[in-house]
Order: C-alpha cells, then structure tokens, then sequence
C-alpha cells in the first residue's frame, strides 16, 4: 500500500474507537510531557549555570605568563614541548598582538595592576589599581553596580570597589556590623574627582625622552645585560585627576582576575600611562625597550570548549599559561550525568505509555477480526496489515509527541514561574531555569514515533499473521 | 494441544474451463466452502494441488498468494463481508488501494464497476445504511473492480429475499457471459445452481460424489440475451 493510503486508513480507523485510542494518545503525551519536562529543566539549569560562569570570565579566560619569569623555573610539567625558559620569548606588546591573532582568541589583555596613592578630599588612601578592558562591562561582577561604566576606552575615569568607597567616606565597617548598601556610598562619591599618583616608566637612558615630565624622583636602573645601554629606564612620578563614575558591589577578594582590586580604570588609559608595575624590577632584562612588557596576559576565549585548543597554540609559542579548564570540565560531566538521569526518569512515564499502545493495538486486533479476515480475503498482503497496524501505531505517537511537547512545555513554564515566585519572596532575581531547544522538540517526537513503533511491532505481526479463513468466520 | 487433522476436501479432482460456470453443491459440512477457500487461495491444501492459470497455488508464497486474491479472483459471500466503517464507494476502492492504483484513477474506476452492478446511488452510505441487495451489489463491484478471470460466489443469495436474489444471480451470469468471467459458486440450493449453473459438482463429506453438465439451465436461453 501507498504511504499517504496507509496514513489515511490509519487515522480513519483510529477515529472509529476515538475514545479508546485517544486515551492512548494522551498517555504517551503525558510520557513525552515528563521527559521534555525533566531535560528541559536539565538543560535550563546547565545553561543558567554555564552563562554565570561565562559571565564571571573566569572560565573563558586563559592567563598567560612568560617562562623567563622566575615563578615558573621550579614547574616543569607543563613546560613540555615549549623552548626552555631562557630561550623562551618576552611576553612583551608583539607577543600579545600574535595571541590575539590566535583563532578562537577574542582579545588578549595585559594583566596591569599596581599599588599606588589616590587623594580624595585631600586624603590620600594607599590601595591596589587594575586596568579593565572594555569588553568586561557585561561581566557579573558589575551587576548591581552604582552608577555606571567607562564612557570610552581613554575616559579618565574610575569604578570604586564598594569597601574602598566605604574608605574614602570615613565609613569603614567595623568587623561584624553591617555593611552599608552600595547606593548609599555612591550617592556623595558619583561624579566627584579624586587624583591617582603613579609613577611612570620611561625606557631608555637619556633625559630627552622625559622632557614633559616634571619628575620629583629619579631612579636610573642599569641591568646587566649585554645590551645595557638600552636597558635602562627611568620612573617619573605623575598625577592624573579621575571622575567616579562607578561604584560595584563586589567583593574584592573574590576569585576574579582583572577585577580584584579596589579601584578599576579603563585599560586602554592605563596603557597609555605605563605606570610601573610590581613584577618591573625583577623584569629588569625585558625592560630593555620602549616595547611594553607584561607580567601576565588574560586571553578571552571565544568558548569555554576552545580553551584547551588555544591553551595549546600559547604553549606552542613558548609560554605558560593557567585556566579553570578542568573545572569546567567536571561541571559538563555533572550535567551530562544529570540530563541522563532526568532522561531516564522522563522515559519511565514512556514506557508506560508504550505498553497502553500494546494494549490499545491488540485490543484492536481482536475487535477488527474480521475486518482483517476481509481486507486479506480481497488481496491485502501480510506486509499491507502489519503496516496499517504499524502506521496507526507511528500516527498515535507522532499525535501523542507533538501534544507531549506542548504539555512538557507548559509544565516546565509553569514550574519556571512558580521558582520564580519562590525566587522574589526571597529577594532574589528571577531566573530561566527551564529552556526547550528546538532539538528537544523535534527530537521528543521523533523518540516518541519510534517508541510508538516498536510497541507496534507484536500486534502488527499478530495481525499479518492472521488466518484469513478463520477470521471471516469469526462474528 | 495435537490438532487432528479433518479432511474437509478430500481426494476431489475437478477441472474448469475458462469461463465455465460450475456450482459446487452439497449440504453443509460438505466441504464445498473449503474448496473455494483453497481456489480462493485463502487457505492452502495439506497435500495436494490447487492449479489456478497454471500456478500451483499450494506452492505460492503467502505474498504470491495475496497477489492471487488481489488480482485473479474476485469473491462475494452470502454474508457480503463489507467494512462497516467505510461507505460504498470507499469499499469498492479498498482493492485499488491494495493494488496500489493512482488515487486519482480510483474512484473512475470504483463508479464504472458500480454502474456494472447496478448501483449509482446511495454511494456515500455506510452498509449498514443499505439493503441487504444493494450490499451484494456493493460486494460484487468490489469483486469486479480488480478484473479478475475468476469470480468465487459463496452463497452469494443465502442472506437476501429470492427476488434480490434473482437480481444478484442475473449479474453474476451476465458477468460470465459478457465478460467471460470462470464462475464457481457455493450453494446448497439445487434449484438456484440448476437455474444459472452450466455443470453441477456435488460434493458430500468432503468427497466428489457427482460432476455432471446441466442439461439446460432454463434462464440462459431465456434471459441471457438481455446482457
């Protein structure tokens, strides 16, 4: 027989017991329903926690370091396959241009971080400075933030750490009490100025390349290297006035790289200044030129799932690097074994269902007896029954499939608002915990067709072997 | 669980001419109704041969079998065996279906048959909605509608009045002397087979007792001419 023959035989004879076989078909609805429900809601969670965890950048980022740096000449491990470390490159300005060439890599931004003085209302206040680039506005860390961000990449702009602000207003929380909400401390500080004292690093050996400065110190730094007259270079001291911008709610102790600092400046200015930094003396042999060179360098990755890859081409280069790869790693498998759980969960209600099709099919066998005997009296093969069985059996759980998926969907909405009801009386911000992709769907009927079908088989096969003599004979 | 074995044809050698029409007579448990499940290729023989166009059909694959049924035979029943769910028409189309003829070539074809058998109206009825002729009409529209060489009748008048009856056998002869159709028919009514019937078989206990030519079926001469 013809497909669409086959279809319309099908529907028509399911229309003839339409209550029975409805009722069939809305217990593999409700089987479907439960396991779009479950991996629905599995997928939700994974997605919500993963765009946490994208957000927070900790895990798209790889850190990068030099191998001539000396923290590193007692780990061997990772170190294979690279040049050793006196060989190794610099991890300078050109090394950061070709990391960001790299393919998967978003950006590649020096770690700049220093100590220095901030005056505020002729107090001057003594704490840790980061550079944040531009890219990081849509980073968690600045969710619930006061004010707002960096108008431009060079802004001469500040975003305060909520505990320095608490600083800079004389209102230092005593240990235990309460801390004072954020709004509050950014209130009198937003829009104010405050003045950053840092020093400079000025390359090469000369005055001439300072002239514009009005240096109060300095300090000339001969390294002993073969090309000493260009290692040398000088600090000069300097003051820029900042505008508070912002004000986070963060704590700065928190596992985040670039943010953890009490005062946040734009990148982009911070390099233009070329502070000093920390790691500048014990670098003394990189520091031989006006090419800037980094300590550390944090490349965005394009996907959490391309870390190892790009991992891989930095080491290449000859330089070691760091990420939270394996910890990413463990949450995928956490939720692959979840998803299979809530799987095997959602298919049981299925299961049931599929034996309620065995039931339905039989029972239809024996009440169409004799239509059977008739079909084949007039010239239907085996192969025509047992596909007109099979094919009522395939349109019960496509019908049940797609009002399955319709049902898992609500149920999950439903579920999603009432977290979310639960979520704001407890004065948090509602999530998505439940997400149906468009695979889900497509995939719970295509499973529900072919669970349908394989229940279909023995009554399909019972009915093709029907004896067509006895058949009509049966009243 | 051993089922005996009941000879319900046994040791009946017959042979039919194209486009002869035989009537198998006996009483009932006579085993005339077995032997045309067996040429039906409904059933198949424990031993023996059924030769239906030079195939033998107790050899034939249950498809092949199916085939025989869909295209060499067609059958009508006393008690006319139509689908109660579907209307006439879609009745008459069912071997169509089976056949795999082109949906739009199908209802031509179911009407040209029904206007064969008589009926033009009422063809979106259900059987239940129709008298017991034009059931039968119904039946042997869906019997003709695959143009098999051979027409199997069981009892094909045993459920209707002797008038509808008389219509039914007119067309069944009609058939065999307009279309050529090889007719055999299943009755236990000597008068009906000795009135249309070119040769009478008569079985008994599952054995051939007599094979005989009808001297003179009063209708042919009478009524034949009226095709």
């Amino acid at each position: 027989m013809k497909v669409y023959d086959l279809a319309e035989l099908a529907v028509r004879n399911l229309k003839e017991s339409v209550l029975r076989n409805s009722l069939t078909t809305v217990g593999i609805s409700v089987g479907v329903a439960s396991l779009v429900a479950m991996l629905s809601l599995g997928i939700g969670l994974q997605q919500l926690a993963t765009r946490r965890l994208v957000k927070s950048g900790l895990f798209d980022t790889v850190v990068v370091t030099s191998r001539r740096d000396l923290r590193n000449f007692n780990r061997s491990d990772d170190q294979a396959g690279g040049p050793d470390p006196a060989q190794s490159p610099a991890l300078d300005e050109p090394s950061r241009q070709k990391i960001a060439e790299l393919p998967n890599v978003v950006e590649a931004n020096p770690d700049l971080r220093f100590i220095t003085s901030f005056t505020y209302d002729d107090k001057p206040h003594l704490t840790m400075a980061a550079g944040i680039p531009a890219s990081y506005r849509t980073n968690d860390a600045f969710d619930g933030m006061q004010g707002g961000f960096f108008s431009s990449e060079m802004a001469p702009e500040v975003i305060l750490q909520k505990s320095f602000a608490a600083d800079l207003l004389g209102k230092t929380p005593k240990p235990g009490s309460e801390e004072s909400p954020v709004a509050d401390l950014a209130k009198p500080l937003l829009g104010k100025e405050m003045t950053m004292r840092y020093a400079e690093q000025v390359a090469g050996n000369t005055s001439g390349d300072n002239t514009d400065t009005k240096g109060k110190q300095q300090i000339d730094s001969n390294a002993d290297t073969a090309d000493a007259s260009a290692a040398t270079y000088s600090i000069v001291s300097h003051e820029l006035k900042l505008k508070i911008v912002g004000v986070t709610d963060l704590d700065p102790d928190s596992m985040r790289g670039p943010v953890r600092a009490r005062v946040l400046l734009p990148l982009k200015l911070l390099q233009s200044l070329h502070v000093v930094q920390p790691t500048a003396l014990r670098d003394t042999t990189q520091a031989t030129s006006k090419v800037p060179t980094y300590a550390t360098v944090s490349v965005r990755v394009k996907d959490p799932a391309k870390i190892q890859a790009v991992e891989d081409a930095i080491k290449k280069m000859g330089f070691n690097t760091f990420s939270m790869l394996d910890a990413t790693r463990s949450l995928r498998r956490f939720f692959t074994i979840l998803d299979l759980f809530l799987g095997i969960f959602g298919s049981l209600a299925l299961a049931v269902a599929s034996i309620g099709i065995v039931n339905t099919l039989v029972m239809a066998i024996l009440e169409r007896r004799r239509e059977i005997g008739i079909m084949k009296a007039i010239g239907a093969s085996d192969g025509d029954v047992k596909s007109l069985f099979f094919a009522e059996a395939g349109v019960m759980g496509a019908f049940g499939g797609a009002l399955g998926v319709a049902l898992g969907w609500t149920i999950g909405r439903l579920i999603n608002a009432g977290t979310n009801i639960y979520l704001r009386r407890q004065d948090l911000s509602p999530e998505q915990i439940w997400f149906v992709p468009w695979w889900l769907v497509g995939g719970a009927i295509v499973f529900a067709i072919v669970v349908s079908l394989a229940s279909g088989l023995y009554p399909a096969a019972r009915a093709a072997r029907l004896d067509p003599v006895q058949a009509l004979r049966y009243e | 669980m051993g089922e005996s074995l009941i000879r319900a044809v046994d040791g009946v050698s017959i042979e039919v001419p194209a486009g002869e029409f035989v009537a198998l007579l006996g009483t009932s448990g006579s085993g005339k109704s077995s032997l045309l499940n067996l040429i039906a290729g409904l059933d198949r023989p424990t031993s023996g041969a059924v030769i239906v166009q030079e195939k033998d059909l107790a050899r034939l694959s249950r498809e092949d079998l199916a085939k025989h049924r869909l295209h060499t035979v067609g059958m009508v029943f006393q008690s006319f065996n139509l689908i109660p769910s579907m209307t006439v028409i879609e009745n008459v189309e069912l071997p169509l279906r089976f056949a795999e003829v082109d949906r739009s070539k199908r209802e031509a074809l179911a009407r040209e048959a029904l206007e064969k058998v008589g009926l033009s109206r009422r063809l979106n009825h259900r059987p239940s909605e129709l008298s017991g002729g034009e059931q039968q009409r119904t039946s042997l529209a869906r019997a003709l509608i695959n143009r098999p060489k051979l027409l199997l009748a069981d009892e094909p008048t045993g459920n209707l009045d002797s008038r509808t009856g008389t219509e039914i056998m007119n067309l069944i002869r009609d058939f065999n002397e307009s279309l050529g159709m090889t007719i055999v028919m299943v009755t236990h009514e000597r008068a009906l087979a000795g009135q249309y019937a070119q040769r009478l078989i008569f079985l008994a206990d599952g054995k051939l007792v007599d094979d005989q030519p009808n001297v003179a079926p009063a209708a042919t001469s009478s009524q034949g001419g009226r095709a």
